[in-house]
């Protein structure tokens, strides 16, 4: 190593200095999100007094457990640089199909497999528009998400399609006190963010929402992986669909209906960064604690529907304007 | 320490509110969705018959009337604790868990304005405008009589799934097939999602598709209105009856003009009333939620539980027209 590199190389560090631990703890969107949470749950228990009872939070969480869920895996295709509008339709669709095929006779646990193969072959179909044709997956979701939803109100028609007795009711099976779709919850996001933050795959995701033609040349097989987050996506939608079918008793072609607004709602506010490269799984995790946290303390209180609406679009702004302050500061 | 002050400070809003629960009855409505302005007279009903009677009274709604947005709102009025829950079902099956859930509870679930057919057992009893399987044949012989018992009709509806919308537009595919009708021909049902722009879409598409169209019927507020709206803007209302279900005050100006010569409703403000008086009853014990037995309402008289507990608040739908719409300021 030459005297010249050297002193290039301490120029180099000069100019960029570490910033210190404490900055990088705290000058992150999820410390925001965890701020609002903190915030949302004293001034909801200060709204009413029936809000402070961790049972009927974490029953108020099973009520869109299912969009949480989708929306972890709806975070990695975001980061990825994609996005997947469809999952909401795609849980109508494979639930749909899904009931109608155990109310035809079919063994349940064959169409519990048809349910999510159906859910494979949406995301399937979304992965080849948008990997082998090369179509922006925006408009290709917005597409299959109408798509889907059609095709689930000509197999259902207007009419409900009952599950079984001892289907209905996964919210209401608790395990150490907790609601099942709660654990689930809990466990998806344990081992996503795991993967997301602790593997190769993870890293190389990252890598692709930064900048996909570099990741390309530095060897990363971006179409593979962007075709099984695609896959995930359309399996955890069907798995979905039918949690919430359980949920209801009953399916219909509006299941869902308007759910992938919750999930880009619940990215956004978790701090995911909607042109790719930057989010995590514990932003989304945090952040959907705080849909519920803020919406169920605003019911519970007797507020309107249009003051609801109103805080939910000012967190949605704040939450963008912090994230995109915090990234133009932390710019690497 | 900021935590255990919260807790204290909760558990004294909850003594305080209780003391002063304690001779009244909580009650709670909860309409398809807010902005909606029939259910505003439905909640006049009850409120003036909690002003009047042993009760509080709140409503609340959903921003949207789609199947399942009410839940959230049922889960939290169980954890308020009230003690009955009044509702228009936006779905007739999807509630069903969460009904279960409040009368476990103890909470008396009554449906007003709209049942959950097929799935009555899910809620204690219903109380309903009129007896709805008339609702159907009513509205045929209007239509009939407003376009002298000839020509192709339509209808404009809510939303694919209304249940109520639903069974009457059955009730009036059958009573169509009575020989009285056999030159009426009904050419289409299209479905507005109570959606004041839907609906007059749908409308100008109904006119646009079939031009001998003589009769609409819309059973829903929202479309009687916008298909109002549309004949009067187009000037076409001697060739197209618009009636249905609406509101007088809503319907007022388009009677007054000629555009509407008759519509039908009843009053939910009695039904509201109705509720309420019978929601007090029932928790003093005064009256029983079993079929066949009879209660009184002021003003409206003695009310018998029907099959079904299902109670109607008057037996046969109000017609209005030009002559008697100012009697009316729902």
């Amino acid at each position: 190593m030459s005297a010249a590199d050297t002193t290039r190389n301490i120029a180099g560090r000069e100019a960029a200095p570490p910033r210190p631990l404490l900055h990088v703890i705290l000058v992150r969107p999820e410390t925001m999100t965890l701020a609002l949470l903190i915030l949302a749950v004293i001034v909801a228990s200060q709204l009413s007094p029936f809000f402070l009872d961790i049972n009927y939070i974490l029953r108020s969480f099973t009520l869109s457990a299912e969009f949480a869920i989708v929306a972890l895996v709806f975070t990695m295709v975001i980061i990825a640089g994609e996005i997947d509008l469809s999952p909401a339709a795609n849980m109508a669709l494979s639930a749909c199909l899904f009931a109608w095929a155990q109310a035809s006779g079919i063994p349940m646990p064959v169409a519990i497999l048809i349910g999510l193969a159906a859910g494979l072959a949406m995301g399937a179909l979304n992965a080849f528009m948008v990997i082998a044709l090369q179509l922006p997956s925006i408009i290709v979701t917005i597409g299959t998400l109408t798509l889907y939803r059609g095709l689930a109100q000509i197999i259902a028609g207007d009419k409900s399609i009952r599950v079984p007795d001892w289907f209905i009711g996964i919210d209401k099976v608790l395990v150490l006190g907790i609601p099942v779709p709660v654990v689930i919850f809990v466990v998806v996001s344990l081992l996503l963010g795991l993967i997301l933050a602790g593997t190769i795959f993870g890293r190389q995701i990252y890598q692709i929402g930064t900048n996909e033609v570099a990741a390309r040349y530095a060897g990363i097989r971006t179409r593979r992986i962007k075709l099984v987050l695609f896959l995930l996506m359309g399996l955890v939608a069907a798995v979905a669909g039918m949690m919430t079918a359980s949920r209801l008793g009953s399916v219909r072609y509006d299941l869902g209906l308007g759910g992938e607004l919750q999930m880009v709602l619940m990215a956004m506010l978790g701090g995911t960064y909607i042109f790719g490269g930057r989010g995590t799984i514990l932003g989304t995790f945090l952040a959907a604690w705080l849909l519920v946290v803020v919406s169920t303390g605003m019911t519970v209180a007797n507020l309107l529907p249009a003051i609801q609406l109103t805080v939910l679009g000012v967190l949605l702004i704040v939450a963008i304007i912090a994230t995109n302050f915090i990234y133009s500061r932390t710019q690497r | 320490m900021l935590k255990k002050s919260l807790i204290a400070l909760a558990a004294g809003l909850a003594l305080s509110t209780g003391a002063l629960a304690q001779d009244k009855i909580d009650i709670v409505f909860i309409g398809k969705n807010t902005g909606n302005p029939y259910f505003d007279s439905l909640t006049k009903g009850f409120v003036e018959a909690c002003q009047k009677i042993a009760c509080n009274f709140e409503f609340v709604a959903p921003a949207t009337a789609e199947a399942t947005s009410q839940i959230p709102f049922i889960e939290a009025q169980i954890q308020r604790g009230v003690d009955v829950i009044a509702i228009s079902p936006n779905s007739p099956d999807a509630l069903n868990q969460v009904f279960d859930a409040a009368r476990a509870k103890g909470i008396i679930v009554m449906t007003v304005n709209g049942d959950i057919t097929g799935n009555e057992s899910h809620r204690d009893l219903t109380i309903l405008p009129t007896d709805f399987t008339k609702v159907g044949a009513d509205q045929i012989e209007m239509v009939g009589s407003l376009i002298g018992y000839e020509g192709e009709i339509a209808i404009l509806s809510a939303t694919t799934e209304a249940p109520d919308q639903n069974f009457w537009i059955k009730g009036m595919n059958e009573a169509i097939k009575d020989p009285k009708y056999a030159k009426m021909k009904l050419v289409a049902t299209v479905y507005g999602d109570d959606q004041p722009e839907k609906s007059t879409s749908e409308m100008e598409a109904l006119l646009a598709n079939y031009p001998d169209l003589k009769g609409v019927i819309a059973p829903t507020t929202v479309g009687v209105a916008a298909a109002a709206q549309v004949v009067q803007s187009r000037g076409v209302a001697e060739q197209v009856n618009v009636t249905g279900l609406g509101l007088p005050s809503e319907m007022r100006d388009f009677v007054k003009d000629g555009t509407v010569k008759a519509f039908q409703l009843w009053s939910p403000y009695n039904e509201g009333w109705l509720a309420a008086h019978l929601a007090v009853d029932l928790k003093a014990g005064k009256a029983k939620n079993e079929v066949g037995s009879t209660f009184e309402v002021p003003d409206l008289g003695t009310i018998t539980i029907n099959e079904g507990n299902s109670i109607n608040t008057q037996s046969s739908l109000t017609t209005f027209t030009a002559e008697n719409i100012d009697q009316f300021d729902f």
